[in-house]
């Protein structure tokens, strides 16, 4: 069984159609790129995958084990955060929330894996800083380190590289593919469609008009994608 | 000055105001790091204009006041979350309406029963005498619920201030821990206005906890320092107050005021 089958989905807000009849599922240790112009649904998208919005029509399932909890999301940064008083330790402990059942406060061994988490994203050297004195692309680490505290299998990260300058989102993509490597499942909302096309194993392309899902190779071979990417060229 | 002190507190009023005093400042400086992240920092002079309101209507119905502006207030409260989440009127437009609104009815209620007088001074600006018996005992068993249910969803407050989307998706249910932040406030508020007074119980909010942020980095301390500042400024401007026999509230304000430069102050050098 896929970790997640999503089957003619459908949202809507307020009675208007956002999106209608998607289908696609992710296997374990896929890496899935959903691209799009703006205003295509992206966001209502991921949160019909984090299980925040019901479909109106179809079906959003998961795998065996896993829930709508437990995927560890990495989303776009808010305005407050940038003078928010927050140290990089206490924003990836804040990943092990959905651990925390009714305890109201962490354990020893949420307080591990935040660490661990840490050690493997490289940020053992700005641990004590404040989260908003740090460059973009350590903010992003910080973050995603904080998603994969959350996640066991599957992660969302939501633009994660807008924002940031060339030199980091490299470096940014070149640990979601080691991450990646490591087992986990990772779907990413990206503008950037070269990117896109060079790191990611599917493609989930939202236009207006008829969605499409595939491999990287199928994708570039659709009318579709060869429309997207002469456009996106341009 | 030591002396001064022991004096002062032979005094039952005082000791009245100085315990439920110190529990607020815990409170409000608690709750203020949240409030003031979340872009909320007004919700306390709405509130606060609202408790006005209800002080008067309770004093002209003969009621126990906290019974009504509690239950009010935490009314409002919500409210005022529910006009955030709406999109017709803004957040900081629903405030404005309601603080002139809730002001007026005040306003209103206590000229037509009593009569303008100086009750309407104290309701304003506060008064140390404000306090009876029977509210300390009330005040006290609020404030201290105020902290321990702080204390109890610390993490989760953390979550929803720092990043509601990813709190969110983590399965909080971030509404109920809005309501839960904005109901405290009010309690708050409420126990804290008639000793502050309604026009100046919101700088106990916001002030502590911007003047921690000057110097701190990361919640917890942020937390911990603004409660220290928060408590040390009741006590001395209570204390200045007595001494001078000024009023209070201003003196606790602008201790909060006078700590929030200095420390501005020492920022500025150690970041220089």
């Amino acid at each position: 069984m896929s970790l997640l089958d999503i089957q003619h989905a459908g949202f809507q807000y307020d009675g208007n159609t956002v999106l209608k009849d998607i289908t696609f599922s992710v296997e374990e240790k896929q890496y899935l790129c959903i691209v799009g112009v703006n205003g295509s649904g992206k966001s209502t998208l991921i949160r019909g995958i984090l299980g925040l919005k019901k479909p109106s029509e179809g079906s959003v399932a998961y795998g065996e084990g896993l829930s709508g909890s437990q995927i560890g999301y990495l989303p776009q940064q808010t305005d407050a955060q940038k003078d928010f008083p927050a140290s990089v330790y206490e924003v990836v402990l804040s990943g092990r929330l959905n651990k925390l059942g009714r305890r109201p406060f962490y354990r020893k061994e949420d307080r591990q894996a935040a660490d661990e988490k840490i050690e493997l994203l490289n940020i053992g050297s700005i641990r004590n800083k404040s989260y908003q004195k740090l460059s973009g692309g350590q903010q992003q680490r910080v973050l995603l380190a904080r998603a994969l505290c959350a996640a066991d299998r599957l992660i969302v990260l939501d633009e994660p590289v807008s924002g940031l300058d060339p030199a980091a989102a490299a470096d940014f993509y070149r640990i979601c593919r080691q991450i990646n490597e490591g087992g986990m499942t990772i779907i990413m909302v990206s503008h950037d469609i070269q990117s896109a096309l060079s790191q990611a194993s599917h493609i989930l392309y939202l236009g207006h008009s008829e969605p499409f899902f595939g491999t990287v190779e199928e994708f570039k071979n659709s009318p579709a994608g060869k429309k997207y990417l002469s456009e996106a060229a341009l | 000055m030591i002396s001064m002190f022991i004096k002062m507190l032979s005094y039952p009023f005082l000791q009245r105001a100085l315990l439920v005093g110190l529990l607020v400042s815990l409170c409000a400086s608690l709750l203020g790091t949240s409030l003031v992240m979340k872009r909320f920092s007004m919700i306390g002079d709405g509130l606060s204009h609202v408790g006005f309101a209800a002080l008067a209507l309770a004093y002209a119905l003969n009621l126990a006041p906290l019974s009504v502006s509690v239950p009010v207030c935490v009314l409002a409260a919500f409210f005022l979350l529910r006009i955030r989440d709406s999109s017709k009127i803004k957040g900081d437009a629903a405030t404005a309406l309601m603080c002139s609104g809730a002001l007026a009815v005040g306003v209103m209620t206590i000229s037509l029963t009593s009569g303008m007088n100086t009750d309407v001074c104290n309701y304003m600006f506060g008064s140390i005498l404000a306090m009876s018996r029977s509210d300390v005992v009330l005040s006290v068993v609020l404030a201290l619920a105020v902290i321990v249910l702080y204390v109890i969803f610390y993490h989760r407050i953390f979550a929803v201030t720092f990043d509601e989307s990813f709190a969110e998706a983590t399965g909080i249910n971030t509404n109920a821990y809005n309501t839960v932040i904005a109901v405290l406030t009010a309690v708050t508020v409420v126990l804290g206005m008639r000793m502050m007074g309604t026009l100046l119980i919101s700088s106990l909010i916001v002030f502590p906890s911007l003047t921690a942020m000057r110097v701190t980095g990361n919640y917890h301390s942020t937390v911990v320092v603004s409660a220290l500042i928060s408590t040390v400024c009741f006590l001395a401007g209570l204390f200045f107050s007595y001494l001078y026999s000024v009023p209070t509230g201003a003196c606790i304000v602008i201790m909060n005021m006078l700590a929030f430069f200095v420390f501005s102050l020492a920022a500025k050098r150690k970041g220089a």
